[in-house]
């Protein structure tokens, strides 16, 4: 073992491609991680488990783009809410209306539409929806009365396509289709050609109408939703949660629990190593033997207890993995420190009376260092798939939604066996690409500490 | 410092390990431990008099009836020794002895499949399941791993020996769990030829028992083998690289001894004791990860055992199986030491 300056590695350290290419891959995570962190919210993160935030996306939906694989396009989940909006008064009646514009483009029906808003008036406006077709029919769809009140009012719906009188309203076109639309769904029939029941691309425009006699009326928080089976960059979940959004908050996650596990149990690992090894004697003796003892211990069932009876909060589960990763450092390095304690300028630097202390950490530890950094690199990967198996036991931090969470639910709904690639494969590529950066980071750090190892 | 003396401080130290485990884990799961069994006791013991009826109609009204019910679960729990914390020393002791004895009581929620709710049975017919699938795979990793790694072993650099290599860093880093589930919806979902769920659905006693649990191995099996055998792969080639370079290999082939003998018979046989041990270490290993691939694949065996125990907390079964896994664990430790200190007669002397 000679000593580097940290110059010598890092010259060493650019000649080796696959430790580029790892620097390369950690740097894109990095970036995925800054990224997460400017422009989602923090409060997503608590609001992961929380069902309600996730209504208006659909079901178990895959990415958008299978539809450039595709020949037959599934329809995308569309969410409308910058409608156009207009005001009119004439005489006593305002009328407020909104016109959510969709452009239609795909082979199959979409599964449902809804439209949710908020109303602020007073009185008993009426509401009305009606949908213009690319083929310029227009249809009626609902035409009814708010519910009374003789104050300012502030009232909350969500109109479904299922909605009956939606049903009803649709049953007086039947004259302009050539088939029977008695027992078809409104989505059905609303997106159908008239001659045969197909869909008929083109726009859609679907417009909302508030009349009142007080013109103070309002609609806000209007949203129209166009129910697909296509959703977003990954698709979402059986929760109807976005999946993107999940795999880059597990990005900084499982940066930030790898690197603090590795970084802590490597400090560990090589003070007590290298503790013991100078020592020598009684100390060493007693120091490796309680070594032995967590070496001994089986780690998973372990860390499946303390996990389930002490806390499944994120920042002890890195201190209870940190328990055990850094036994195997502090093996090497005692034996390394053996090796170190009998050079000339320690044994110098002991008869000048220095203290221990001051030996161990300016002279011993020094030269470990290129160890340690690979140490650090190589142990990163083990403590975040270590994290992913226990989440994905589900006795991960509910409120830190890391991948190891996402694949648990994907098991815990059968995903895999009913073929919903979308949400089981993306989070494992990113604990095996993650892993694999800190691999390669460490295989060109080692081959830099260990030249023996290059032959 | 002679080979038994080697053994016994070892067995010391192992059976040390052992204790302080399972002290570990009363001490994770006591506290909760007392509560549940102190529940289990009032239940039992007010079911018991309220069955009486003719001494529930001897009580005036409902206070002395409680009153009495609450002497009758303080005088059961005194008997038990439930009063006292559970490290007090006499009841720590006792639950170390009948932990020794394999006595683990009676599951709080789990049954094994023929009722049995002692700890015991529950094990005993978890355990050869998970040997049978782990044990299976770790044999067939072995095996392909200790010949590809002396293939490539024996030729540095070539093809075979950089594509063990990279695939061996590949696969290290992918979950196997994940791997199962990847597995699941490409031979489960996509090609329906082998079953997601890998519990057979006939009974027990069918005669097609054993062939169905067969054909549901495969999926897991092939899943861990996968993964599995690259690692090792690496590890032999290792080994060998180191043993090709020795002065006797230039010996052989200085003879004219056929390459390929030289290389599994004379070589391999060198790279024998750091093969085995790793072996042995990897044998308990794999039971110990069974946790999260039985999982995966629904195995009714330890491991699903341990994962079903925890999120009923049901704490027996928990103890129990944490002993029996920590066990396995320290025989091959044992056992990898041993070899290697046979194999190795550095080690022994501890130099």
């Amino acid at each position: 073992m000679s000593s580097f300056t940290s110059n010598e590695i890092l010259q060493e350290f650019m000649k080796n491609k696959i430790g580029l290419v790892g620097v390369g891959i950690l740097m894109g995570l990095i970036t995925i991680s800054i990224i997460t962190a400017i422009t989602i919210p923090a409060e997503t993160f608590r609001e992961w488990n929380n069902p309600t935030i996730w209504i208006s996306y659909p079901k178990t939906s895959q990415p958008s783009w299978v539809n450039y694989f595709l020949i037959e396009k599934i329809p995308e989940h569309k969410i409308l809410d910058s409608p156009a909006i207009g005001t009119q008064t004439s005489g006593e009646i305002s009328v407020i209306s909104q016109r959510f514009v969709t452009n239609y483009q795909y082979d199959s029906f979409p599964s449902d539409f809804s439209h949710e808003y908020t109303a602020k008036y007073s009185g008993t406006p009426l509401f009305e929806m009606s949908v213009t077709r690319p083929d310029r029919l227009e249809l009626q769809l609902i035409s009814s009365s708010l519910p009374l009140s003789q104050e300012y009012n502030v009232y909350h719906e969500r109109v479904f396509s299922t909605d009956n009188s939606i049903r009803k309203n649709l049953q007086q076109y039947q004259d302009n289709f050539e088939f029977l639309i008695e027992d078809m769904s409104a989505e059905d029939i609303i997106f159908s050609r008239t001659d045969i029941n197909e869909v008929l691309k083109g726009d859609y425009v679907f417009t909302v109408n508030l009349y009142g006699v007080d013109s103070e009326n309002k609609i806000e928080e209007s949203s129209f939703i166009i129910g697909g089976k296509a959703f977003g960059l990954m698709g979402t979940d059986e929760l109807r949660r976005d999946l993107a959004i999940g795999l880059l908050l597990g990005t900084p996650l499982a940066l930030f629990i790898g690197i603090s596990v590795a970084v802590g149990s490597v400090v560990m690992g090589l003070v007590y190593g290298v503790y013991a090894g100078f020592k020598g004697k009684y100390t060493d003796e007693t120091m490796m033997r309680l070594n032995d003892v967590v070496y001994a211990l089986p780690a998973l069932p372990f860390l499946i207890i303390l996990v389930a009876t002490i806390s499944n909060s994120i920042f002890l589960m890195v201190g209870f993995l940190m328990i055990f990763g850094w036994v195997g450092i502090a093996k090497v390095s005692r034996s390394m420190a053996l090796q170190i304690k009998t050079r000339q300028y320690v044994e110098a630097s002991k008869l000048m009376g220095q203290k221990d202390r001051t030996i161990i950490f300016k002279h011993v530890i020094p030269q470990l260092l290129p160890y340690a950094f690979a140490s650090i690199a190589i142990s990163v990967p083990a403590a975040i798939t270590t994290e992913a198996g226990l989440s994905f036991l589900g006795l991960g931090d509910p409120s830190f939604p890391t991948w190891g969470q996402i694949l648990h639910d994907a098991n815990i709904f059968g995903a895999a066996a009913r073929g919903l690639w979308w949400w089981v494969v993306p989070p494992g590529i990113m604990i095996a690409i993650t892993g694999l950066a800190f691999v390669f980071i460490g295989n060109a750090l080692d081959t830099i500490a260990n030249p023996r190892l290059k032959r | 410092m002679g080979f038994k003396r080697f053994i016994a401080t070892r067995l010391i130290t192992m059976f040390g390990v052992l204790m302080i485990t399972v002290l570990l884990t009363i001490a994770l799961v006591g506290s909760n431990m007392d509560t549940i069994l102190v529940r289990g006791v009032s239940f039992q013991v007010r079911e018991e008099i309220t069955e009486n009826r003719a001494l529930v109609q001897g009580f005036k009204d409902i206070e002395e009836f409680d009153a009495f019910v609450q002497s009758k679960i303080n005088q059961r729990v005194k008997e038990l020794g439930l009063d006292e914390p559970w490290y007090s020393p006499q009841r720590l002791g006792l639950t170390l002895y009948k932990i020794l004895i394999l006595d683990f009581g009676h599951a709080t929620f789990l049954t094994s499949d023929s009722g049995s709710s002692n700890v015991k049975d529950i094990i005993f017919e978890k355990l050869p399941r998970t040997i049978l699938l782990f044990t299976t795979a770790t044999i067939i990793i072995s095996i392909i791993g200790i010949f590809l790694g002396a293939y490539s072993g024996s030729k540095i650099r070539s093809k075979v020996d950089r594509l063990t290599s990279s695939f061996a860093v590949v696969s290290s880093s992918f979950p196997v769990w994940w791997v199962g589930m990847l597995m699941i919806f490409v031979f489960a979902f996509t090609y329906q030829i082998f079953p997601a769920r890998a519990t057979p659905t006939i009974p027990i006693t069918d005669p097609g028992y054993y062939g169905a649990l067969l054909y549901h191995m495969i999926l897991p099996i092939t899943t861990i083998v996968i993964i599995g055998f690259g690692a090792w792969a690496y590890l032999v080639r290792n080994f060998m690289v180191g043993i090709m370079q020795e002065d006797f290999i230039m010996a052989k082939r200085a003879i004219g001894i056929e390459e390929k003998k030289i290389v599994y018979t004379h070589a391999l046989k060198n790279a024998a004791p750091p093969i085995l041990t790793v072996l042995a270490l990897s044998l308990s290993g794999s039971l110990g990860g069974a946790i999260i691939t039985e999982a995966v694949f629904d195995w009714p065996g330890m491991g699903r055992l341990y994962f079903e125990a925890i999120s009923v907390m049901d704490l027996p079964v928990i103890i129990g199986s944490t002993y029996i896994l920590t066990v396995f664990f320290l025989a091959s430790i044992f056992l990898a030491d041993i070899l290697y200190g046979y194999f190795d007669p550095r080690v022994k002397t501890g130099s």
